[in-house]
């Protein structure tokens, strides 16, 4: 009998015979897509191949109207897959292929980083080597990494930690390291001195960064090695292919520089002030203070940046951090305005056993261009409503100070936003009367008075008072939005603008149409106040 | 006799008056309501610019506080051109509805200052700067020595400052105290005229001048605001209601 299910269990699952065939009737047919995911589970666990559980995976972009592989993985590739491969042949060959757009603006971004990681760890000069590399000058540096193989070696696991394929060449110039980076044979290639002639001689011509004219062109005339186009005379391979190749050439075998134009990682603009004697009073902080925001200004103007976020960090001699930040409506290197922001918040600062250094930093900054003065040297100048904004939120908070605008809703409630004071707002149509002041809730209002299905209240109760109302004007028909909450689906609102005898006027509106239960309570609310 | 000298008495004397006086007809710029029964009363032909004045609400309606708030919004929309600063205690004002009365959202800067304190010192701040039509300002309280800081800030920002004071639940009357302001208004809702097609007319608002520097309290019956913050005469002067004691307004101030 266990050889028979043995056998059973050796075939694949679709020649297997079903639980019917064998007899076995009484048994509960399962969910077919319950039994799938448990068929997956076991499967997934050992991770020892992933390849063969993930989809192969290729990116694709248009060239001349049509779609065509940027790259692929490891899987893919195995399958026969490479860049330049038409996409509707790669998806005729391999069945469930996992296409994706390219994204080379986000790769140059995400390899922007890179660079700016590598020079605060690795090397003080990393450069991006559009479009895949990253080129990192080790003059120097390799050995406070344990040599240069071991450095590799660290590269490649740093990479893999934060989910990349990395491959690595060291070589002396750096045409070479590309050229063994991308087409040598191992991961790590390490280039020895003066081995760059041999180390890529057996490469193909493409690995020499040529434009496409140029690679063409070689593989047109059997030029398929490095080596081979050494062996030519220089000249006729300059008036063919053009000076660049043989620029080329001569760069990734050292006999002309190339030198590397490393990325420079934003500093913050700060300026620092150590005392010899601990300080404490509030002048004395002042003072300083008034020095900081100088140096500072002067920092911002070489620069030619302006402060959005100002932070002052105060280090007191036990080591406690006293921090004070303010912010700005407008990027300003103001020494004027920087110290009164500051000096608003002076108060704040404890001192305690006194203060040994003082930090001023631009934690936010953006470029702020000189501007011209005008004709008659400023002196008739408009204030700048800016300053006025930045001392209102250091006093009050950021959310205190905003302008209203419009926002694309009817429900009174959600008609109004807040935008940063200085901003542009959307102005709202005039044509439906608003009232001046609005309850924060619509309030509920008893004894109400009114005709179904669209008549205006003739009397009501609001906080105890009675309103007899004389003239009224509705109904405005405001809908619930659906696409926001369901209850709202068919809420309706029927606003009314009702006044009453002494002449104050109100905007009291009924839960539902009249007609339909579902459109709300028939219920009565006020929600505002015209003047 | 002395007879020649009296006139060059008299001149030194009025160079003298109009020195301590900053109001006077001849030389401050003002804002004309464009209504000359309003305009002839007022001692300077207008609402002064670079001055301080102040509106409350009738009753402790609420009715008449918004019309107080419209009748605001309509002086600070006229004003002149520039942005508007709203310093508020609550959150209860609707932009779209300042925007009926002449104050777009392009020119609203609305800020919310919990306690009395911080909005006054953040409306000084804001009439010393100078770059702003309007300021106002929405209190229940204030002294005497404030209104004079807030006058002075306003002569100094060349800019008009708007003192919207709110009846608090105790009913106090707000104008109760005295103050340092040019004027002193009080608003209340009136009904409006019947239309002959059932609806809401154009809303209608009892004015009162109840205080004013250099010259006497009034009170008449204008039409609200329109879209560009400007008040009307109504149509027909024989439904006025009667003429006011102007005995218990000044008692009032």
């Amino acid at each position: 009998m266990a050889s028979r299910e043995e056998q059973i269990d050796s075939l694949p699952v679709h020649q297997r015979p079903s639980p019917r065939e064998l007899g076995r009737r009484s048994e509960a047919a399962d969910n077919p897509f319950k039994s799938d995911k448990q068929a997956a589970a076991p499967n997934l666990k050992p991770v020892a191949d992933t390849q063969l559980e993930m989809p192969p995976l290729v990116t694709s972009t248009l060239q001349k109207q049509r779609r065509v592989i940027a790259a692929v993985d490891a899987h893919a590739a195995s399958l026969g897959l490479f860049p330049g491969m038409p996409l509707t042949q790669a998806k005729a060959m391999v069945a469930g292929l996992d296409a994706r757009d390219a994204d080379p603006v986000g790769d140059g971004r995400e390899l922007e980083r890179l660079a700016l990681f590598a020079v605060r760890r690795w090397t003080p000069t990393a450069q991006v080597d559009a479009p895949d590399g990253l080129l990192m000058d080790l003059t120097g540096v390799a050995h406070l990494f344990g040599g240069e193989k071991a450095m590799a070696r660290r590269l490649i696991g740093f990479c893999h930690r934060i989910g990349l394929d990395a491959r690595v060449a060291i070589a002396g110039t750096a045409g070479a390291a590309h050229a063994l980076a991308r087409y040598g044979k191992e991961r790590i290639a390490i280039c020895s001195v003066q081995g760059e002639l041999e180390a890529i001689n057996r490469l193909p011509v493409a690995a020499l960064r040529l434009d496409d004219r140029q690679r063409s062109a070689a593989q047109r005339l059997g030029i398929e090695r490095i080596a081979d186009l050494i062996a030519m005379p220089r000249a006729p391979l300059g008036r063919r292919f053009g000076a660049s190749l043989l620029h080329r050439l001569d760069q990734a075998i050292g006999r002309v520089g190339d030198p590397l134009v490393g990325i420079v990682p934003f500093e913050l603009p700060q300026v620092l002030r150590v005392f010899a004697e601990p300080i404490g009073s509030a002048e004395t902080i002042a003072r300083v203070m008034a020095n900081l925001a100088d140096d500072l200004a002067r920092t911002l103007r070489e620069r030619g940046l302006g402060v959005r976020l100002l932070r002052l960090v105060c280090e007191r001699v036990d080591k406690e951090e006293q921090i004070v930040t303010v912010g700005t409506a407008r990027g300003t290197r103001d020494i004027g305005h920087m110290l009164r922001l500051l000096a608003m918040k002076i108060e704040t600062i404890d001192p305690g056993f006194g203060i040994e250094r003082m930090r001023l930093l631009a934690l936010r900054s953006e470029p702020l261009a000189p501007t011209a003065i005008d004709a008659d040297l400023g002196m008739d100048e408009e204030a700048d409503i800016a300053l006025l904004v930045d001392q209102i939120v250091a006093r009050l908070g950021q959310g205190a100070i905003y302008r209203p605008t419009m926002c694309e809703s009817d429900v009174p409630e959600r008609g109004v936003g807040r935008i940063a004071p200085l901003a542009d707002a959307m102005p709202w149509p005039t044509l439906w009367p608003r009232p001046a002041r609005i309850l924060l809730r619509p309030e509920r209002i008893d004894h109400v008075m009114a005709e179904l299905p669209d008549q205006p209240p003739r009397r009501f109760v609001w906080r105890g008072v009675a309103h007899v109302v004389v003239r009224a004007d509705g109904p405005e028909r405001i809908r619930g939005e659906w696409w926001r909450r369901r209850g709202e689906s068919y809420a309706v609102r029927d606003y009314f603008r009702v006044e009453n005898e002494r002449g104050e006027r109100f905007w009291v509106f009924r839960r539902g149409d009249g007609e339909n239960l579902r459109s709300g309570d028939l219920s009565w609310h006020i929600h505002g106040v015209f003047g | 006799m002395s007879t020649a000298p009296r006139p060059h008495r008299l001149q030194a004397l009025i160079a003298e008056i109009q020195a301590i006086a900053p109001v006077s007809r001849a030389d401050v710029p003002c804002l004309p309501f464009g209504i000359p029964i309003v305009d002839d009363r007022l001692a300077a032909g207008g609402l002064a610019r670079a001055a301080l004045h102040e509106i409350a609400g009738q009753t402790v309606a609420l009715g008449d506080d918004a019309a107080a708030t419209l009748f605001t919004a309509g002086i600070a929309a006229r004003a002149s051109e520039g942005d508007i600063f709203w310093i508020m205690a609550q959150p209860d004002l609707f932009a779209p509805g300042l925007a009926c009365a002449g104050v777009p959202a392009t020119r609203l800067i609305q800020v919310e200052a919990g306690k009395d304190d911080d909005a006054l010192a953040i409306m000084e701040e804001a009439l010393r700067h100078g770059a702003l039509a309007a300021v106002v300002c929405e209190v229940t309280r204030i002294g005497m020595t404030a209104t004079r800081r807030l006058q002075l800030a306003a002569e100094e920002g060349n800019t008009m400052a708007l003192l919207l004071r709110r009846w608090r639940r105790s009913a106090q009357d707000p104008l109760g105290q005295p103050s340092s302001a040019l004027t002193r208004w009080r608003i209340g809702c009136a009904p409006s005229d019947p239309l002959p097609v059932p609806g809401v007319g154009r809303s209608r608002w009892q004015v009162s001048l109840v205080r004013q520097r250099g010259g006497h309290p009034d009170n008449w019956l204008l039409e609200g605001c329109d879209a560009t913050g400007r008040l009307a005469v109504p149509a027909e002067p024989r439904r006025r209601s009667a003429t006011p004691k102007r005995g218990e307004d000044r008692q009032a101030a």
